[in-house]
């Protein structure tokens, strides 16, 4: 059978799969800027705890994805919990990462103008810091989202479903149609999610921002 | 207005401010100058309670500002920086209009208020409203920069080196305008800067500065014939005699004095006749209380003048002006760069005092080279 033949006949399968994978991505990225935002902007106040706390979410973020799931299987069960909860660990960092940094790279002229013309300093975060650091947090969304795609294969082992389900089926049964169906659709969902992303960052950009060292 | 009160600031074991008592009166102009570290921005940024002191106490009316909240406070002095500190995410509007939304004022209020304030320096709103900063010039951004810290119309202004960064002709038109509004606004502006020549210019009293102290507050006059410390003659260098005593030419120097003045209420054809009379084809307009106020010229008045109409709606302000303490040298580069055949020097209080022409440059040109000529 020929791959298109195959896609042709498992077409609601796919389609299935593919859904649940863009769900299972939504949710964990969704859950990920969640966490990772108001921790990011609470860092940026506390500076002296980000050291330590971006460390940690940097070390969770070099544990192997199976590793994880591992853990997560051993604590949730089988299911789409226990994914949900690995993928949203791994949405954190990159976000986190772009939040924090993002708002500490504004310069401090800004800042002190905000301040001085009598800003409180949530005004200065919500007028001023998030504005210029919206493109920096973005492309940490971009970044995480691209990632999440591509381990939330990784789910389909510990029945996540998603385009996971299609691979694992396929390494087992060594059908490479089955491979293919389930790879295929994720490298093109990373693709999409990245440029559809690309899109909003610059759409969301205010004109006097492009191309402004902020 | 503002009282300083054994004002004193360290960190750590370094002294920044050291016991620093003086008093600012309301709609003076005052500059702090002094050498780098001095304390300037320091003593500016107790006004606002960027920062704290450790000791002493500044009163604003009398109030003793640690009674205020410091972002009330900030609210009602304006701020302005070197670095311009525009946010590149908002309009030119929005960046004015930022402290007159955070005092929640309405919107046609103001709105009104942008108006006004861009009218004021000339940059038109429908030209200038809608762009960003990124899309001004430098000179632009800090006009509107100033214009941010009026939008509230608070009686204090703050400004550390507004200028510093700006080219010299930019710097310069920016120092005329922002002394311009300072009289008609009647604000009371406190200002840093490390340039004699600024504060000469701009200050009704100059603080000079030194680790921390302040070593003399004197008008610029007093401070240019009796500087109490050898380091302000040392800041002041060529505003000064030079070593060797050879007395250092300023624009005053080489000024005519004779000039013909007329009132802005003046009538067009009275204007008409006195140029024809004394063959010239402009004359310098004053205010009611004497202070410069432009020029009119015949062109001006054949072009757009109505018999019986007040010379006051001819006027322009594009003339040259300089100090009459400044530098014979400065008064020769602007005449030079200018197109104009002169520039005006002006008093203290910004009366005039006379004229500097190609032709008085000719002479003293002539002088410096052949000796004493016949006049
Ligand atoms: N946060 C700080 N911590 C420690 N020292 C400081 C701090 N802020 C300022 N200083 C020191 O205080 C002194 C005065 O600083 P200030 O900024 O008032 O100087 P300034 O007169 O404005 O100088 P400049 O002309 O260079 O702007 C300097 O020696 C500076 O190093
Ligand atoms: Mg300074």
């Amino acid at each position: 059978m020929n791959f298109l033949d195959f896609i042709a006949g498992n077409y609601i399968d796919i389609q299935l799969s593919l859904l649940r994978h863009i769900e299972l991505v939504g949710i964990s990225v969704l859950i990920g800027m969640m966490i990772a935002i108001p921790v990011g902007i609470f860092l940026s106040r506390h500076k002296r705890m980000s050291g330590p706390v971006l460390a940690v979410a940097g070390t969770i973020q070099t544990i192997p994805g199976l590793v994880m799931l591992g853990f997560a299987l051993i604590l949730f069960g089988i299911g789409r919990l226990p994914a949900l909860v690995v993928l949203s660990l791994y949405a954190i960092l990159p976000i986190l990462h772009n939040t924090f940094t993002g708002i500490t790279q504004v310069d401090q002229s800004y800042i002190e103008a905000g301040r001085g013309i009598g800003m409180t300093s949530r005004q200065i975060l919500y007028k001023v810091e998030l504005p210029l650091a919206m493109s920096s947090i973005i492309s940490g969304i971009r970044i995480s989202t691209v990632y999440i795609v591509s381990w939330s294969t990784l789910a389909g082992l510990i029945g996540a479903g998603g385009l996971g389900d299609l691979i694992w089926t396929g390494l087992s049964s060594y059908n490479s149609n089955y491979i293919l169906a389930g790879a295929v659709p994720s490298a093109i969902l990373a693709f999409a999610f990245s440029g559809l992303i690309g899109l909003l960052q610059r759409m969301l950009m205010p004109r006097g921002l492009r191309g402004v060292r902020v | 207005m503002i009282k300083f009160q054994n004002i004193s600031k360290s960190y750590g074991h370094s002294i920044v401010l050291d016991d620093i008592s003086f008093e600012i009166k309301q709609g003076e102009f005052v500059v702090l100058i002094g050498p780098s570290g001095c304390g300037k921005t320091t003593t500016l940024k107790t006004i606002n309670r960027l920062i704290e002191p450790n000791k002493g106490k500044i009163f604003i009316n009398g109030k003793d500002i640690t009674k205020v909240n410091p972002v009330e406070l900030r609210r009602t002095i304006g701020y302005v920086i070197q670095q311009i500190g525009l946010f590149p995410n908002m309009t030119v509007e929005q960046n004015i209009a930022v402290v007159p939304k955070l005092l929640k004022y309405p919107k046609p209020k103001w709105q009104e208020i942008v108006h006004n304030l861009l009218e004021l320096v000339d940059m038109p709103y429908e030209e200038f409203a809608h762009k960003y900063p990124s899309e001004l010039s430098g000179g632009q951004q800090q006009r509107i920069g100033v214009l941010r810290a009026l939008a509230a119309s608070p009686p204090i202004v703050l400004m550390d080196e507004p200028f510093g960064a700006l080219d010299p002709i930019t710097r310069d038109s920016l120092q005329e305008e922002v002394k311009h509004l300072q009289k008609k606004l009647k604000k009371t502006i406190v200002f840093v800067t490390h340039d004699m020549e600024e504060a000469l210019r701009m200050a009704d009293t100059i603080v000079f500065m030194n680790r921390g102290k302040i070593i003399q507050m004197a008008s610029p006059e007093e401070l240019l014939q009796n500087p109490a410390d050898p380091i302000i003659k040392s800041f002041m260098g060529r505003h000064m005699e030079n070593e060797n005593n050879a007395p250092k030419l300023l624009a005053e120097d080489f000024m005519r004095t004779k000039v013909l003045k007329v009132p802005k209420t003046s009538h067009t054809l009275e204007c008409i006749e006195l140029m024809s009379r004394r063959d010239v084809n402009s004359l310098i307009v004053l205010n009611d209380d004497d202070t410069y106020a432009g020029t009119v010229t015949i062109e001006a008045i054949k072009a757009h003048g109505k018999a019986g109409r007040e010379i006051s709606e001819l006027l322009s302000e594009d003339a040259v002006t300089i100090h009459r303490k400044e530098d014979a040298r400065q008064a020769f580069d602007k005449l030079l760069a200018s197109s104009s055949n002169y520039v005006i020097v002006l008093n203290d209080n910004r009366t005039v005092a006379g004229l500097i022409t190609r032709t008085s440059m000719a002479k003293a040109l002539g002088e410096a080279l052949w000796g004493e000529m016949k006049s």
